[in-house]
């Protein structure tokens, strides 16, 4: 039997996967196919019959997205069958259908958030009648609450039911439904209550008409008004594909973009309505303090204070970055420290033991992000993905639905919305024998380790326990690497490739604030324990007055993700770069230029005056040739080998290492969008936030 | 005119007892091993030489049907689901089997669960069927404890049955909104494919089939295909529960050939039409979902399958719902457009958007308020729904309709002109200046 | 049919199932697969409204999802879906109408002004707690139209007078006798059955054949006229034959077979 079928559509013969459905095949012969209720990532519901096609000898006309290519027949002739997109027939079927849609929407467009981006809207025009015949009044349904963030105007909903399958499919969470019945029926929350899911922005694109609009967004700009800027987003270490849309110099809104390898078409809550904090509490001008007090500065008072501190010997001089740090800053402040002889730099403020030993397989999602969907098993280890990598779990859930993926975990015990085997809560599960057993049947075994099994003394007898197991389980093969650590922090493992970690002897994080140093250097590193800093000058480099500015004597402000060009790798090992959307805030200024300008103030002049030329530098580190790429089951080979561990595994259990999903870094703590999303998580005591 | 020795529901009007050792005597259980001893390719042999065709409606050939499950039992159960969710406006004939000869009922469910090889059966009742439900769950009872039924009885066929019942929505008569509805959810139809003979309930082969259609099996089997056959034209064979309703003097369910002339089934059973044949104006013949017929062609028509097809409209359940010359017409057909829009299950768009727009015209129309033009409008309307949903419920909405303008049009008109006179006459002005 | 919410008010904040209904529920449970124990829903919300005085309280609701271990929403999409849930007080006799068009033609819309009259608007319980009403649809006793459903019970073949009487009776606890209103017998014609009067069909003389016809034969030959049966002259053969042409599935709702 062959997997192909033939088929005329329009009049053109052409053969297709008898896994199509028609909708594919239609468009892989280039016609159009109007559509409400169908889209590919979600199951096919066929209610709204935008989409109906003829086929030449059935009584009816076809829904095409719900017809498989699979069923249909030939004609009696053996010939393709007959579709036809076009003609009299499918006009006036579509016709019918548009009038339908648009006889109970109240046509509200100058009001309407949507307006400009609207499916309604589009194919009203391209598909519908120039007037109404309905002399009747129009329904009008109450709008209903969904939380802060999914504003509602149910009178122009289309019952297309989009958004009760992405949040009970996609985000794992049955909260949105259909109640009543006919004319009747509305979508709505359980008597109102808040989405819960950290995806449920999604259903805000996945809408398509204006009955689920942007909350925090509503009546801001229009579409047309916005210069959208194609970015990365670094909410989390997966890296999603956003656009920034901007207005003026404000970012109006964050949407996802299609990125097949890593957030699909998804955006987690935080990604998405984080937006507003980017203006706000924002370092706009150099600060020192004096007397007690933050003054503001000019740059050159700032870098004159910089430049005493950074007088000190170099062994009490420490450098810790944090999560948000780009690659150039990394590179442009590490050769300007190391310059100086300065040892104690660490870009793991949580103190998880990764990154030294020189193997970058060792710290980087081997199996990739993408890769899970080929995995039969999945095991977690010491990591939360609903919270860590939001968007990526709802790809380990996609697989667990339709593919059958078995998970498994070591860990403090949450909800994944799937089910998975707890195998134990500390690192001597990874020793036992149903540990390797759930592995071992597998065919494609994938063991993630998260930040969180990382953390303790053991940290490195976990990671050569988890890489042993790989091993002996089969997780490692020539075509495949099961093998990976899933980073909670955009900046993590570009930092790590750069060589951000202590060397000869220098200290690391915990140490460097433990006391004993005169200087301490915080790249935008805020999520550290600073109580043990006060006998040192703390020099603040980021773009947000938090933790590390309040308590910084020197302040030295930086651009955002938003405001630059700048270098991320992601969990992956994936080499990405942002686009600038705007200006940085005021008088900030972008990471490296500023250690550039530091190094000249200091007379150890860094040698690039671009970050073309920075990043031509970059390059000579072979991870950085590639943009766009993750190495994948290359790193097969490397894992082969199993490292030395000194110490045993222990039974203490691992700690989660979120506490607040929405509130990770100081971006997201300086949104009130955020913020009112955890205050009413943590009210709920949602999973999300019950850590 | 059929005799009584030839009908099968003879406990109909519930004269005698509906308990096991009464239907026994009326001839329930007789030969039941025998009948399922010879096993699935003779009892769908059988059951499709007798000419059954589906009482619930569509009229689809009961044992080709039976054949459609798969030719064997692996590693998913098979289901027969009997759908007595009768809804269907003017239909009330199951109800009668259910509570007067519910041992006919559960012995077809065992002969056809054998013919498709499944060994368990759920009944699906309306939720307003409540001591129907009762009267069939202790005859369900009877045939257990009889070992009938269940595991291990004496028919040698292990058969489960279980009454399952719904609770208010007419769209549950579809056969893939019931298995939804069986299955714990809203009663929203299904997409076909697939169908439920290949993923049905709790996605298993499940054949879904109305009440009559099964209850008949065990009477056609011990009688013979041929003498069931024997009743009624070819193609519309057998006997049929006619159910009628309306301005007949005496409105009754009764057993007949199919094939019986109109008048025949009225002179017969009912006592003539109400104020005599004269007074006849139209007649919907196979419940609610069929276009009306007019009293001209429907009169000498013979009630069956074809004939009523030919006349545009259909046998459908045989519930046959007549109307005299004082009927409003558009004000019957108006009430039906509301029964529509409140079943409607609001999945797809034409019917949730249509049967309401629909609706109010209609109510509109029934006074007179509405424009000369807007019976075509309303026609188009009826046109853009019909053929365009998931399920046959926007058919079923629209043809009522469709019937209406078809056979009375002028009628509608006088309406209008009616209400605009009195208006004309106080105002004239008015309607000039429309 | 109109916008349907729970009356949370009235609904208070708890709900218990009545101990002697946990027995029905396990009996209902026990018809469906331990992995499908979904499909209890319809009969599980029944049992809770039957226990909550004839209407489904949104506690009530609750306990039924605990119990099926359902997301709220799935089991708030059915209760407000099928009309037969009542998110509302009704009275302890709760009056339901049928108004469509085979009852409107017998004259269910003077029923409604009877019950306009004597309880009040719809689904407005009595002061004295014991009546309401609404007009639902089609509740399949047509050929006893008009009818109404009271509680659990039909009554059929109804004037104005006689619902009038009934709903008296009710009001003041008077029992009252179920079914046809007028002389008859179920659905048999007014006046008593003209058919199913021969006695022989109930005497167990209809078990006298031994064998089933059309049995597998030994040869071939016979077993294929088994198969066809004679053609026995069909009892109407005056009748013409049909009309050549496509078999249409007519019915509009299918309820029966479409493949």
């Amino acid at each position: 039997m062959s997997d192909l079928f033939k088929i005329n559509i329009d009049g053109k013969e052409i053969e297709v996967p008898k896994s199509y459905t028609l909708m594919q095949a239609c468009e892989e012969a280039g016609a159009e196919i109007p559509r409400f209720c169908y889209h590919e990532r979600l199951s096919v519901a066929g209610n709204c019959r935008m989409c109906l096609v003829e086929w030449e000898g059935a009584p009816k006309p076809i829904a095409s997205c719900a017809q498989n290519v699979g069923d249909m027949r030939p004609n009696r002739d053996g010939s393709a069958p007959n579709i036809r997109t076009k003609g009299p027939y499918v006009e006036k079927a579509r016709n019918g259908v548009m009038e339908f849609l648009l006889i109970n929407h109240p046509l509200d467009c100058p009001i309407c958030d949507q307006g400009g981006e609207c499916d309604l809207q589009d194919q009203a025009v391209a598909y519908g009648r120039a007037g109404s015949r309905y002399e009747e009044n129009k329904r009008a349904v109450e709008d209903k609450n969904m939380g802060p963030l999914v504003k509602t105007i149910m009178t122009r909903c289309i019952q297309c039911t989009r958004c009760v399958r992405f949040v009970a499919e996609v985000g794992g969470v049955e909260e949105i439904g259909m109640i009543s019945r006919g004319e009747s029926a509305e979508i709505t929350t359980y008597l109102e209550k808040n989405l819960t899911s950290e995806l449920s922005g999604n259903v805000i694109d996945l809408c398509p008409v204006g009955a689920l609009t942007s909350k925090p967004y509503a009546f801001n700009a229009r579409p047309w008004e916005l210069r959208k800027t194609s970015s990365i987003d670094v909410m989390d270490a997966m890296g999603a594909s956003i656009r920034v849309d901007a207005k003026g110099d404000g970012v109006m809104r964050i949407m996802p973009e299609v990125h097949e390898d890593i957030n699909e078409e998804w955006l987690s809550d935080k990604s998405r309505f984080v937006w507003d904090g980017l203006a706000r509490q924002r370092l706009d001008k150099p600060y020192v303090r004096v007397d007690g007090r933050l003054k503001p500065a000019t740059w050159a008072e700032a870098f004159a204070a910089v430049n005493t501190a950074l007088s000190k010997p170099a062994e009490r001089i420490g450098v810790v970055a944090g999560d948000l740090i780009e690659v150039e800053q990394a590179k442009a402040a590490l050769d300007l420290f190391r310059s100086l002889g300065v040892q104690n730099t660490d870009c793991r403020p949580a103190g998880a033991k990764y990154g030294t030993d020189g193997v970058r397989e060792h710290y980087i999602l081997n199996p990739t992000l993408a890769g899970v969907e080929e995995a039969d098993a999945l095991l977690l280890v010491g990591v939360n993905p609903r919270v860590e990598a939001a968007v990526w779990n709802a790809r380990i859930r996609k697989t667990w639905l339709w593919a059958d993926l078995k998970v498994a975990l070591v860990g403090e015990a949450a909800d994944l919305t799937y089910d998975y085997t707890h195998l134990g809560n500390s690192a001597d599960a990874l020793a036992k024998a149903e540990t390797a057993e759930f592995l071992k049947g597998a065919k494609r075994p994938m063991i993630v380790l998260g930040e969180g099994a990382l953390l303790h003394e053991e940290g490195d007898a976990v990671l050569a326990a988890a890489i042993k197991l790989a091993n002996e389980t089969g997780a490692i093969a020539d075509d495949w690497a099961g093998f990976g650590v899933l980073h909670n922090a955009a900046g993590r493992v570009g930092a790590l490739d750069v060589g951000f970690v202590p060397v000869e002897g220098g200290r690391a994080t915990a140490d460097i604030l433990g006391g004993g140093m005169e200087t301490i250097v915080l790249l935008g590193a805020d999520e550290v324990d600073l109580s043990k800093t006060s006998a040192a000058t703390v020099i603040y480099v980021g773009s947000h007055g938090d933790a590390g500015a309040s308590r910084a004597d020197i302040i030295l402000p930086a651009a955002t993700y938003t405001e630059m060009a700048a270098t991320f790798v992601n969990t992956e090992g994936r080499v990405q770069v942002t686009s600038k959307a705007v200006q940085p805030k005021g008088e900030a200024r972008e990471g490296w230029a500023i250690f550039r300008a530091l190094s000249d103030v200091m007379g150890k002049t860094l040698p690039y005056d671009t970050v073309d030329a920075l990043r031509e530098g970059l390059r000579e580190n072979e991870v950085f040739a590639g943009i766009g790429y993750a190495p994948g089951a290359a790193g097969a080979e490397a894992l082969k080998a199993v490292p030395e561990a000194a110490g045993s595994l222990s039974s203490a259990p691992f700690k989660p290492v979120i506490g607040d999903f929405y509130l990770t870094n100081p971006i997201a703590r300086a949104s009130k969008t955020m913020a009112e999303c955890s205050a009413l998580a943590t009210a709920l005591d949602t999973p999300v936030a019950a850590e | 005119m059929l005799q009584d020795k030839d009908r099968i529901f003879t406990n109909l009007y519930g004269l005698h007892s509906p308990e096991l050792d009464a239907a026994k005597k009326r001839g329930a259980w007789h030969l039941t091993k025998e009948i399922l001893d010879q096993g699935p390719d003779w009892i769908c042999d059988q059951i499709k030489a007798s000419g059954l065709r589906g009482r619930g409606g569509a009229g689809f050939p009961t044992g080709l049907k039976w054949t459609f499950m798969p030719k064997e039992l692996r590693d998913r159960p098979h289901y027969l689901v009997v759908n007595a969710d009768e809804s269907e406006p003017g239909t009330c004939k199951d109800r009668e089997i259910m509570r007067h000869d519910p041992h006919l009922l559960i012995e077809g469910c065992m002969i056809a669960s054998r013919a498709m090889r499944a060994h368990k059966c759920y009944v699906y009742l309306r939720g307003e069927y409540i001591n129907e439900r009762h009267a069939l769950e202790k005859a369900v009872k009877e045939a257990y404890e009889a070992k009938l039924i269940g595991q291990n009885n004496v028919n040698g066929w292990d058969f489960d049955l279980y009454v399952h019942h719904g609770a208010g929505a007419y769209i549950c008569g579809e056969e893939t909104a019931l298995l939804e509805s069986l299955e714990g959810k809203k009663g929203q139809p299904r997409l076909k494919p697939p169908f439920p003979a290949n993923a049905g309930l709790y996605g298993c082969p499940t054949t879904v089939n109305n009440v009559e259609s099964i209850a008949v099996a065990g009477t056609i089997l011990r009688r013979g295909a041929e003498w069931f056959a024997g009743f009624g034209r070819p193609n519309n064979t057998g006997t049929k529960l006619f159910c009628i309703s309306g301005h007949v003097n005496k409105p009754c369910n009764v057993e007949e050939e199919m094939s019986i002339t109109f008048r025949e089934l009225i002179d017969t059973h009912c006592g003539g039409i109400r104020g005599g044949w004269d007074n006849l104006k139209a007649v919907i013949p196979g419940g609610s979902s069929v276009p009306m017929v007019p009293a001209e062609q429907i009169m000498d028509a013979y009630m069956d399958f074809d004939t009523l097809r030919d006349l545009k409209s259909g046998l459908g359940t045989a519930a046959v719902i007549v109307m005299d010359k004082d009927t409003d017409l558009i004000k019957a057909i108006a009430r039906l457009a509301y029964f529509y829009k409140h079943e409607s299950c609001g999945q797809c768009t034409p019917c949730r958007e249509g049967t309401g727009w629909m609706w109010r015209v209609m109510e509109r129309m029934a006074k007179g308020e509405a424009e000369h033009d807007e019976i075509d409008t309303l026609l188009d309307v009826t046109k853009q729904v019909e053929g365009h949903t998931i399920c046959a419920l926007g058919d079923a909405a629209a043809w009522p309709i469709q019937g209406l303008i078809r056979h009375f049009r002028p009628e509608i008109e006088d309406r209008i002109n009616q209400y605009r006179l009195p208006r004309a006459m106080v105002q004239g002005a008015v309607v000039a200046a429309e | 049919m109109a916008l349907r919410r729970f009356d949370l008010e009235a609904g208070g904040d708890t709900f218990a199932f009545k101990p002697e209904t946990e027995e029905k529920i396990a009996f209902w449970r026990g018809k469906y697969p331990a992995d499908k124990q979904r499909s209890a829903v319809i009969p599980m919300l029944w049992l809770a409204q039957k226990d909550n005085n004839g209407w489904l309280s949104e506690p009530a609701m609750r306990e039924v999802a605990d119990r099926l271990e359902m997301p709220y929403i799935r089991v708030y999409e059915v209760a407000t879906f099928y009309t037969m849930f009542r998110l509302q007080p009704v009275g302890k006799f709760h009056v339901q109408l049928c108004g469509t068009t085979p009852c409107q033609l017998r004259g269910a819309e003077k029923l409604k002004e009877v019950c306009q009259k004597e309880i009040g608007d719809i689904m407005y319980v009595t002061d004295d707690g014991r009546l309401s009403w609404e007009e639902v649809e089609c509740l399949g006793a047509c050929v006893n139209a008009p009818m109404v459903q009271i509680n659990d019970d039909y009554y059929e073949d109804l004037t104005p007078e006689s619902l009038s009487q009934i709903l008296g009776k009710l009001k003041n606890g008077v029992e009252v006798q179920p079914g046809p209103q007028i002389d008859r017998v179920n659905s048999a014609p007014e006046g008593g059955a003209t058919t199913l009067t021969d006695p022989s069909l109930f005497d167990g003389s209809k078990n006298s054949i031994s064998t089933l016809p059309n049995l597998p034969s030994a040869t071939p030959a016979e077993a294929e006229a088994a198969g066809k049966p004679d053609a026995a002259p069909p009892t109407n053969t005056k009748r013409e034959e049909p009309t050549a042409g496509k078999t249409t599935l007519i019915d509009g709702k299918k309820k029966d077979g479409e493949e």
